[in-house]
């Protein structure tokens, strides 16, 4: 067990030297690492927290945001189909949050103009939990939600 | 090096439609092997789609999303012949891109 401690400091360790080079201006990104990575907000537990590490407000409720090809029930939690669409107009991005997953946010797609603001994938989720829709329009944010039961986790180890 | 992308890109009305299954484990760093070892997050961060030097989709990404991603959008423009670009980035700065021609 002593092993597993040693490990996690050591890696604790090489995260924190990771994180402070790029601060400090030494590594240097290269192409590979031209798109940004919002570490913070991925690593949040709750919607507020996800909402001031992206920088944005609390949320209105919204209408206008729709889940399709999205399941009520899903059988295997490793591979939850989501789609979302957003009828906001202006609609900069889309991100999707579980609730009861170990960081709440799973993925955040940009929506450039002339793209629509729709489109589907797959996540997991650890258990039944509320899934929201966090769509950036104009500046301000939105959300919907639906609960989607998880029959069989997809975080088990 | 990763294997190759399945990318699909076909033109519906005057939208392109992009579907892109992708090969990736999507390690959560959550799991512990049988040894009770941690498995070490292993995921991919960043996602681009490129059209005509444009970019029409960028994403990031969590280890929340699942093994071998699925991603599906659309955009306006693209023709017949055009080419996309897709390219992912993971959490070991492996990167891999790779491309499909709008039918």
């Amino acid at each position: 067990m002593d092993t597993n401690r040693r490990e996690a400091l050591k890696s604790a360790g090489a995260w924190t030297l990771l994180t402070l080079l790029p601060a400090a201006g030494w590594l240097k990104p290269g192409a590979a690492a031209a798109q940004a990575w919002n570490k913070g907000a991925f690593e949040t537990h709750a919607m507020d927290e996800t909402l001031k590490a992206l920088g944005g407000s609390a949320p209105t409720q919204s209408k206008d945001i729709a889940f399709f090809s999205t399941p009520d029930i899903a059988e295997n939690g490793a591979v939850v189909p989501i789609g979302i669409t957003s009828n906001v107009p202006k609609t900069e991005s889309i991100a999707i949050l579980v609730e009861k997953n170990p960081n709440m946010l799973a993925a955040i797609f940009d929506i450039p103009a002339g793209t629509e603001p729709s489109l589907s994938t797959r996540i997991k989720m650890g258990q039944t939990s509320n899934v929201y829709a966090l769509v950036k329009a104009d500046g301000k944010y939105y959300v919907a939600s639906k609960e989607i039961k998880v029959t069989l986790g997809g975080c088990g180890g | 090096m990763a294997d190759p992308m399945k990318i699909r890109a076909n033109l519906v009305g005057d939208s392109t439609e992009v579907k892109v299954l992708m090969n990736h484990e999507m390690e959560t760093g959550q799991r512990k092997d049988s040894q009770g070892k941690t498995i070490p997050a292993w995921f991919i961060q960043n996602v681009k789609v490129t059209h005509a030097d444009k970019v029409v989709l960028a994403a990031q990404w969590g280890p929340a999303v699942a093994k071998n991603p699925f991603l599906s959008f659309k955009f306006k423009g693209g023709a017949k012949g055009d080419k996309i670009f897709i390219t992912w980035t993971d959490n070991h700065n492996d990167t891999r891109t790779d491309e499909a021609v709008v039918a």
